[in-house]
C-alpha cells in the first residue's frame, strides 16, 4: 500500500481505471474486472482488518464496477462500516456507495439507518450533510419513515448551522415528493415559513422551494409565507447589485432566488393587505424597468438570468390578472422579444403571449402584435415557434380579426409542418365557427381547409359543418351551390366527398333550378367520385342517393339503375349491400308520400358544444392549451414539475363524453335507422339516440328505433353516464331511468358496465343483462345472482340462468333473466354480482329494474268507454293522485313518448282539455289482471303537473303512480 | 444474395466496405457496429437481424468480418464463403490482423471484386487466383500475352482449379487428417452428447494434371466393395489385400462435404473419391461421424460444499487410448463461483493454477501417455454475500491434441494417375497424418 498517497488520491483505483480504459475488447475488460473482483474479494476475505483508506478504496473500485454495468453483490458491509469512519473522505464514499447500490430492502437497512441517525446527531455540519444528501439520495420510503420526524426538527432548530439548514431543507423537499403521506405537519411549519427571513441567501433558496411545494398542497398553513416572500423578493429586487456578492450571477441580484420566490408567490391570490401589494406592484414595476435598461454585461448568461426573471414576473402577473398597467406593460415588454434574434426567448415570448391574450386587460394589448406573429408563422425556421404563434393567433383571435386570423392560417396551412397541421385544422374550424357572422364565409373556409388538408381534417370537423348548414337556412343553399363547385375538381379528397354528398343529399334541390347543376348532374357528379372512395363514404353516398329519389323523381330511374347494379346489390360489404338491398326496396314499393315522410329533411339538431373544441382539448396537454388559465396554473409545477407531470397527464387523459355529432339519420324511419348505425358512426347514433327518443315526435318510430339500436353494439362510453363508484350498498342511481324505457345502462363504474336490454309480454317478461369487462384483464370467479328480498319472494318469480365464470378482459358476458311477475310488487329485486378482479374481491349490488308497469299492457278505447270506467274505479282507495312540481321541462312530446314508455294507451281526443294526457292499460300478473287509467294534467305556468292514476287496487294505484311521477 | 460486407475493428471502426446490390445503404454499417459490436449484452448468435436486414458475422482475433443481406439466403452457403474469404485472406499476408488489413486493404477490394459478383460468390480457390490477383504489383511486362490468354482460359475453363504444365521433380503428397471432438458428459460420466467433425486436408506438389482416388474406412464403400458390386479396377486391387480387413472396424459418417475437385457424379454412383487435385494446400473434404466415438480423456468431478464459505474440488482425468501415444497440450479449466475469495490447488502432475481474471483454475499437462491416470484436489474459499443466488456451476473443459483420429476413420489408400508424364503412383512421396483435437470437451460437475 503506497504510504505516500494515503488520504487523497488513491492510486490503486487509478491504476485500475486507467487499466479498464486501455482495454482493447470487451473481453479484456471483463477479465480485467474479474480479476480486481478477486483480489478485492481475496482482501475482505483476508483475516487481518484492512485499514480505512483501503477499505474505501476497494469500495470505490466496487463502485467503479458498478457504474460500468456489472453486478456487485459483496462490498457492502465494508460500505456500511466506512459510514462509522472519522474521516471525511471515508464516509462520503460509504455514503456514495449506499446511495448508489443499496437497494431499500436490503438487510443492512437498519444499519445504515442507525449510522445515519449517529451523523445526524453529531455536532460537524459536514457529517450532518452527507447524512442529509444520503437520505434524499435514497429518498426511500424506510428512510422517509426513519427520518421523516428527525429532519424538520433539524431544519428549524435554531443552532443548525446554515449549510446544513440548506441541506434539510432540500431533503425534507425530497421525501415530501416521494412520500408525501409520511411527512408530518406539525408547528415546525410556522417556523419554515420564517426561514424567508433568514440572512443566509441559500437557506432561503432551499426553503422557498420546500414552501413552495408545500403550499400547493395546503394552500393555508403558508399564506404567512406571501409576505415575507414579497418583502424578500423587494430587497433583492432594489439591492444594488454588488450587496448580495456570491449571490449575484453576472450582475444579477440572486436571480434562482427571486425566480423561486416568483413561483411561491404564484401558488396565491394577489395580496389582500394593500401595503404588501403595493411592494409587490412595485417589486413587479422594478423588475419589468430593469428589462429596459441596457445590458450590464453581453454575456448570455447575464441575459439568461435577467430574462428568466422577468419572464417568472410576468407569469405573476398574468397569474394575478388584476393590474391593468402592469398586465399591458408586459405585454409591451414580450412584444419586443418577438423579434428578438434568440430563438428561446421568441418562443417563449409567444407561449408568454398565449396567456395573457386571455386576460381581459391585455387582450387589446396583445392583438396590436398581429402582424408580428403573423410575420412569425411565415418566416420562422423553428417548428416549434411556428406551433407557438399558431397558438397565440388562436389565443388573440376575436370577433373583429377572426377573417384576418382565419385567412392567414389557411394561407399558412399549404406549407405547414405535418406535425402541427392537424392542431391548425381543428384550430381553424373552431375560429371559423366562433366568429362566423356570415356563414357563407365559414362554409367558404371549411370547404377550403378540406382541400387544402383534407387528411388532417378529422371527422368532428365535416360533422360540424353539415350540423350548421342544417341548422340555418340561410345559408343551405349557398353551402349546396359551394359543395357542388368544389366537387367539380378532378381530384378531390374524400371528405368532400363526405360533405358533398350529405349537403346534395338534403339540399340538392335547392341548386336544381339552374341548368348547369341539374339533378342528373348532381347525381353523375356524385356517382362519378363514388368508386374512388372508401366503404363509410360509400354508405353515406348512398343515403344521398336515396334522398336524390325522394327530392328529384325524374332521376329516380338512374339511381335504381345503379342500386340494381351487381356492385352494389352483391357488394362485399355487407353494409353497402343492405343499404343497395334496402333502398332499392325502398324506392320501388313506397309511394311518394310515404318516401316523403320517410326521407324528410333533417330536424336541426340540438344546439350543444362543438366536438371540435372537445377534440383539440383532447389532443392537447393542458400544457400546451393556454385557453383557461386558472386550470393551468394549479397544474404548473413550481420546482420543475416532475413530480406535477403524471397529474397532468392523467388529467389529459380522463375520458370525455364524447359528443354526439351529426351523422345522417333518415327522420321517422324505424326500420332504416338501424341501417344508418354504420360501425363507424355507431357510436355518435347511440348518442343521438337518447335525443331523438325524446325529441322527435315519431312515438312508435322512437320507440322501435331505440330498440333497434343494438344498444351493445360498439363504444359503450357513448352513454353520458358518469356514475360514482359505490360498491357496498345497493346502486340505484339509474333505476328510475329505466321505469320508462328498456333498455341502457344500468351501472357503470371504473371495472363494469352493466346494460340491459330486456322485453315483457303480459305477466312474462327476460332481460338480458350484458356486463362488459372495461379492464384488460379477467374477471375470476364471476357470479351474478338475483335476490327478491322480503314479500318480493311470493311476488315476482325471477329467474337466472347459469353464466360463465370468467369474463376476459375487455368482452362482455350476457345472462338471461327469466321473470315472472305473480301478483302486483312494490320492490324490486337486487343484483348482486361477485367477481375477483387482480386477486381482490369486488361485491357490486344493483337493483334491477323490474318494475310493475313493465307488465302493462296498452288498452285503446274511446272516450265513451273511458269516463264509463273512470266512474266504476271512483272508489277512494282505488284513486290516487299527486300534485308535484316539474322537474324536467314540460315538453308535450317527451311527456307523450313517456308515458308510452310506461306502458300504457296514449288516448288521444278523450279528455276535453287538448293538453291533459290520459292513457289505460291492464297490468298482468300471474293471478290477477288489474285494468289501470291515467290522467295527467299539466299546468305549464305553475309547472306543475297534477297525476291521477285509477286501478282496480288501490295498491297498484299508489305505486304506479309514484313510479309515474318521478318520471316528470 | 449477398449484399454487402464490412470488415470492422474490435472498437467497430469500418476497415473495409463494400456494397454489392443497392438495397443495402450505408446505415447497415451503422447498424451493426451499435446492435452487434456495441451492444450491451454480448452477442452470441452469429446471424443477427435488423430491420428486416441480416447480418451473417464471424470474428477472427479482433477483427469482425460481416455480410449483408436484404434476402433470404443460405446462411450455410455466406458462413461458408466468409470462412473461405479469411482463408484467401491469411494466405495472402497471413494472420487477420487490424494491421494487416490496412496494410493491404487495396488488395482486399481487389480480392472481394474478384471473388463475389453482385453478391454472388466465384472462384476463390487460392491457387488460381494467385495466378491473376498479385502482391508484387505490375513489374514491367513480366507477364507475356502469352501467360494472360493462358491465365484466362484457365480460370474461365473446366479445371479452374490447376493449372497445366506444373512440374516437380519430386512429386510428394502430404494428408492431414484434422479431427476435433466435442463432448457433453454428466458427472456421473453418462454421454450426454458428443460428435466428431473432421476434415481432410492435402498439400499435393504433382507434376501434370494427375488424377487422385481416396478412399477411406467409410461404412459404405466398405460394405459395397465386401459384395464385389465394384468394377473399377482401383477398387479391386486394392481389395487385394483389404478383403480380408472388410471384417475390421469401418465407420460410419454422417455427412460429408468435398472440395469442388471432387467429381460428385462419381461419388454418387460409384461412392469413390476421385478428383484432379489443386496445386498446394486445399481441403478435401469435410465430415462429421456422431457413433463409436473414442473418447480420448475421461473427467471425473468430485465437488464438496463445506459450509457456507468453502468448497473442496478434485478432479480425476484419465486418458483411455493406447499406451504407445502421447497426447500432448493438455489444459483441464474448472470453474469457479464468483465469490471465490482464495484458492489452493495440489497437483501430481503438470502445473495449476487459479486465474482469477477468468473465474478457473487452469491445469495444464504438457504430455500425457494412454492409459494413465493424474488428480487434482482444490480448496476453494469463498467470501459470504448478500445474493441469494446459487452458483450455477459451469461445466469442467478440457483442450488436448492426440495423434489418432477419435472417429476411427483411416485412410485405406490414395492413388496419383498420370497417363502424359510417365511417373506412377509408386513414384509419388506420400505422408499420412492423424491429429484428433479437443472441441468442446465438456464434463458437468
Amino acid at each position: 500500500m503506497p504510504a505516500v498517497s494515503k488520504g487523497d488520491g488513491m492510486r490503486g483505483l487509478a491504476v485500475f481505471i486507467s487499466d479498464i480504459r486501455n482495454c482493447k475488447s470487451k473481453e479484456a475488460e471483463i477479465k480485467r474486472i474479474n480479476k480486481e473482483l478477486a483480489n478485492i474479494r481475496s482482501k475482505f476475505k483476508g483475516d487481518k482488518a484492512l485499514d480505512g483508506y483501503s477499505k474505501k478504496k476497494y469500495v470505490c473500485k466496487l463502485l467503479f464496477i458498478f457504474l460500468l454495468g456489472h453486478d456487485i453483490d459483496f462490498g457492502h458491509m465494508e460500505a456500511v462500516n466506512l459510514l462509522s469512519s472519522n474521516k471525511y473522505t471515508e464516509k462520503q464514499i460509504g455514503y456514495l456507495f449506499i446511495s448508489v447500490l443499496v437497494n431499500s430492502n436490503s438487510d443492512l437497512i437498519s444499519l445504515i439507518n442507525n449510522a445515519i441517525k449517529n451523523d445526524l446527531s453529531s455536532r460537524n455540519p459536514t457529517f450532518m450533510n452527507l447524512a442529509l444528501h444520503c437520505i434524499a439520495n435514497v429518498g426511500s420510503r424506510e428512510m422517509a419513515e426513519a427520518f421523516a420526524a428527525e429532519v424538520p426538527r433539524i431544519l428549524v432548530a435554531g443552532d443548525t448551522m446554515d449549510s446544513v439548514k440548506q441541506s434539510a431543507a432540500l431533503c425534507l423537499l425530497r421525501l415530501n415528493r416521494t412520500s408525501p403521506d409520511l411527512v408530518p405537519m406539525g408547528e415546525w411549519t410556522t417556523r419554515v415559513v420564517h426561514l424567508l427571513n433568514d440572512q443566509h441567501l441559500g437557506v432561503v433558496t432551499a426553503a422557498t422551494s420546500l414552501i413552495t411545494t408545500l403550499a400547493q398542497k395546503s394552500p393555508e398553513d403558508f399564506k404567512t409565507s406571501v409576505s415575507l416572500a414579497v418583502a424578500r423578493l423587494s430587497r433583492i429586487v432594489s439591492s444594488a447589485s454588488t450587496d448580495l456578492q456570491d449571490y449575484t450571477y453576472y450582475f444579477v441580484a440572486a436571480p434562482w432566488l427571486s425566480v423561486k420566490l416568483l413561483r411561491l408567490l404564484q401558488c396565491y391570490p394577489p395580496p389582500e393587505d394593500g401595503a404588501i401589494r403595493g411592494r409587490l406592484t412595485e417589486c413587479l414595476e422594478t423588475i419589468l424597468n430593469k428589462a429596459q435598461e441596457p445590458p450590464k454585461s453581453k454575456k448570455v448568461q447575464h441575459s439568461n438570468a435577467k430574462n428568466a426573471v422577468l419572464f417568472e414576473a410576468i407569469s405573476l402577473i398574468i397569474h394575478h390578472d388584476s393590474e391593468p398597467t402592469l398586465l399591458v406593460r408586459a405585454c409591451n415588454q414580450l412584444g419586443q422579444f418577438l423579434q428578438h434574434r434568440e430563438t428561446n426567448l421568441r418562443y417563449l415570448a409567444l407561449e408568454s403571449m398565449c396567456t395573457l391574450a386571455s386576460s381581459e386587460f391585455s387582450h387589446e394589448a396583445v392583438k396590436t402584435h398581429i402582424e408580428t406573429v403573423i410575420n412569425a408563422l411565415k418566416s420562422e425556421r423553428d417548428v416549434s415557434v411556428r406551433q407557438r404563434a399558431v397558438d397565440l393567433l388562436y389565443a388573440m383571435c376575436d370577433r373583429s380579426n377572426a377573417k384576418q386570423i382565419v385567412a392567414e392560417m389557411l394561407s399558412y396551412l399549404e406549407t405547414a409542418d405535418y406535425s402541427i397541421r392537424e392542431e391548425i385544422v381543428l384550430k381553424v374550424a373552431i375560429l371559423a365557427e366562433k366568429y362566423a357572422v356570415d356563414y357563407t364565409w365559414y362554409v367558404d373556409t371549411i370547404l377550403n381547409l378540406i382541400r387544402f388538408a383534407g387528411d388532417y381534417v378529422s371527422d368532428e370537423v365535416w360533422y360540424r359543418v353539415i350540423q350548421i348548414v342544417i341548422n340555418r337556412d340561410e345559408v343551405q343553399g349557398y353551402a349546396a351551390k359551394t359543395v357542388f363547385e368544389a366537387l367539380q375538381a378532378p381530384a378531390c379528397h374524400e371528405n368532400l366527398v363526405k360533405v358533398g354528398g350529405y349537403i346534395l343529399g338534403e339540399f340538392g334541390n335547392l341548386i336544381a333550378g339552374d341548368s348547369r347543376s341539374s339533378p342528373l348532374i348532381q347525381f353523375d357528379l356524385l356517382h362519378s367520385k363514388f368508386h374512388l372512395c372508401s366503404v363509410p363514404t360509400r354508405a353515406l353516398l348512398l343515403s344521398a342517393y336515396i334522398k336524390f329519389i325522394n327530392l328529384f323523381p325524374e332521376v329516380k330511374g338512374t339511381i335504381q339503375e345503379v342500386l340494381r347494379s351487381d356492385s352494389q346489390l352483391r357488394n362485399a360489404d355487407v353494409e353497402l349491400q343492405q343499404r343497395a338491398v334496402e333502398y332499392l326496396r325502398l324506392s320501388c314499393i313506397a309511394s311518394t308520400d310515404i318516401l316523403a315522410t320517410v326521407l324528410e329533411e333533417m330536424p336541426p339538431f340540438p344546439e350543444r358544444e362543438s366536438s371540435i373544441l372537445a377534440k383539440l382539448k383532447r389532443k392537447k396537454g393542458p400544457g400546451n392549451l393556454h385557453l383557461d388559465l386558472d386550470e393551468n396554473r394549479k397544474e404548473r409545477s413550481v420546482n420543475g414539475g416532475t413530480a406535477d407531470h403524471s397529474s397532468t397527464t392523467s388529467n389529459a387523459k380522463a375520458p370525455m363524453p364524447p359528443q354526439a355529432s351529426a351523422v345522417p339519420v333518415l327522420r321517422s324511419a324505424g326500420p332504416l335507422f338501424q341501417v344508418f348505425a354504420s360501425p363507424t358512426t355507431s357510436t355518435d347514433l347511440l348518442g343521438l339516440g337518447s335525443t331523438i327518443a325524446t325529441q322527435n315526435s315519431a312515438p312508435p318510430a322512437s320507440k322501435g328505433a331505440s330498440l333497434l339500436v343494438d344498444v351493445f353494439s360498439g363504444n359503450t362510453a357513448a352513454f353520458p353516464v358518469e356514475t360514482p363508484v359505490a360498491v357496498g350498498p345497493v346502486a340505484d342511481e339509474n333505476f328510475s331511468r329505466f321505469v320508462c324505457k328498456n333498455n341502457g345502462v344500468l351501472y357503470e363504474n371504473q371495472l363494469l358496465q352493466i346494460g340491459l336490454k330486456s322485453e315483457f309480454r303480459q305477466n312474462l317478461g327476460r332481460m338480458y343483462v350484458f356486463f362488459g369487462n372495461k379492464t384488460s384483464t379477467q374477471f375470476m370467479n364471476f357470479a351474478a345472482s338475483v335476490v327478491c328480498q322480503d314479500a318480493l319472494q311470493a311476488q315476482l318469480n325471477v329467474h337466472a340462468k347459469p353464466a360463465d365464470p370468467t369474463v376476459d378482459g375487455g368482452a362482455q358476458l350476457q345472462q338471461i333473466l327469466n321473470i315472472e311477475c305473480v301478483s302486483d310488487f312494490v320492490d324490486a329485486p337486487v343484483l348482486n354480482i361477485q367477481f375477483r378482479y387482480g386477486g381482490t374481491l369486488q361485491n357490486i349490488a344493483v337493483k334491477l329494474p323490474i318494475t310493475l308497469n313493465k307488465f302493462f299492457q296498452p288498452t285503446e278505447m274511446t272516450s265513451l268507454d273511458f269516463f264509463q270506467r273512470w266512474k266504476q274505479l271512483g272508489a277512494p282507495q282505488q284513486e290516487v293522485q299527486n300534485i308535484f312540481k316539474a322537474r324536467h321541462s314540460m315538453d308535450i312530446e317527451v311527456t307523450k313518448a313517456k308515458i308510452m314508455g310506461f306502458g300504457a294507451a296514449l288516448l288521444d281526443g278523450v279528455d276535453p282539455n287538448p293538453f291533459n294526457f290520459v292513457g289505460a292499460g291492464v297490468i298482468h300478473t300471474k293471478t290477477t289482471q288489474v285494468g289501470c287509467l291515467l290522467r295527467l294534467e299539466p299546468n305549464t305556468q305553475a309547472q306543475m303537473y297534477r297525476l291521477t292514476l285509477r286501478t282496480s287496487r288501490g295498491t297498484v294505484s299508489q305505486r304506479l303512480c309514484d313510479l309515474l311521477s318521478e318520471q316528470f | 444474395m449477398i449484399g454487402g460486407l464490412f470488415i470492422y475493428n474490435h472498437k467497430g471502426e469500418v476497415l473495409i466496405s463494400r456494397v454489392y446490390r443497392d438495397d443495402i445503404g450505408r446505415n447497415a454499417v451503422d447498424a451493426f457496429r451499435v446492435n452487434v459490436i456495441h451492444a450491451r449484452q454480448q452477442v452470441r448468435s452469429p446471424v443477427t437481424n435488423i430491420a428486416r436486414t441480416s447480418f451473417f458475422h464471424v470474428k477472427r482475433s479482433n477483427i469482425w468480418l460481416a455480410a449483408v443481406t436484404k434476402q433470404n439466403v443460405n446462411a450455410a452457403m455466406v458462413f461458408e464463403f466468409l470462412y473461405k474469404m479469411c482463408d484467401v485472406m491469411a494466405s495472402y499476408f497471413g494472420k487477420i490482423s487490424e494491421e494487416n488489413i490496412k496494410n493491404n486493404f487495396v488488395l482486399i477490394y481487389e480480392l472481394l471484386d474478384e471473388i463475389l459478383d453482385f453478391g454472388y460468390p466465384q472462384n476463390s480457390e487460392t491457387g488460381s487466383l494467385k495466378t491473376f490477383i498479385t502482391q508484387q504489383g505490375i513489374k514491367g511486362q513480366h507477364q507475356t500475352k502469352e501467360e494472360q490468354s493462358q491465365i484466362t482460359s484457365q480460370v474461365t475453363g473446366q479445371i479452374g482449379w490447376r493449372r497445366e504444365g506444373i512440374k516437380y521433380r519430386r512429386n510428394e503428397l502430404f494428408l492431414d487428417v484434422l479431427e476435433s471432438v466435442n463432448l457433453l458428459m454428466s458427472p456421473q460420466g453418462q454421454v450426454l452428447s458428443a460428435h466428431v467433425s473432421g476434415r481432410v486436408v492435402m498439400k499435393s506438389y504433382l507434376s501434370g494434371m494427375p488424377e487422385c482416388k481416396f478412399g477411406m474406412n467409410d461404412k459404405i464403400i466398405i460394405d459395397k466393395a465386401g459384395k464385389g458390386g465394384v468394377t473399377n479396377e482401383a477398387g479391386k486391387s486394392d481389395l487385394g489385400g483389404g478383403g480380408s480387413t472388410s471384417g475390421k472396424q469401418s465407420i460410419a459418417i454422417d455427412d460429408c462435404t468435398f472440395n469442388q475437385c471432387v467429381r460428385l457424379s462419381k461419388f454418387d454412383s460409384e461412392r469413390s473419391i476421385s478428383f484432379i487435385p489443386p496445386d498446394g494446400e486445399y481441403e478435401l473434404m469435410r465430415y462429421r461421424t456422431t457413433k463409436d466415438i473414442i473418447l480420448p480423456f475421461r473427467v471425473i468431478p468430485l465437488v464438496r460444499e463445506v459450509g457456507r464459505t468453502k468448497l473442496e474440488v478434485k478432479v480425476v482425468i484419465k486418458s483411455n487410448f493406447k499406451p504407445s501415444l502421447l497426447a500432448q497440450k493438455i489444459e483441464v479449466r474448472i470453474p469457479t463461483p464468483l465469490n471465490t475469495s482464495g484458492v489452493q490447488v495440489i497437483c501430481m502432475k503438470g502445473k495449476a493454477k487459479y486465474k482469477a481474471s477468468e473465474n478457473a483454475i487452469v491445469w495444464k499437462i504438457k504430455r500425457m501417455a494412454g492409459m494413465k491416470e493424474s488428480q487434482i484436489s482444490a480448496e476453494i474459499e469463498l467470501l459470504p454475500t448478500n445474493d441469494k443466488k446459487k452458483w450455477a456451476r459451469p461445466p469442467i473443459s478440457m483442450n488436448f491434441e492426440v495423434p489418432f483420429a477419435p472417429s476411427g476413420l483411416k485412410v485405406r489408400y490414395l492413388k496419383v494417375f498420370e497417363s502424359k508424364l510417365n511417373y506412377s503412383d509408386h513414384d509419388v512421396i506420400k505422408w499420412v497424418r492423424y491429429i484428433g483435437r479437443s472441441g468442446i470437451y465438456e464434463t458437468r460437475c
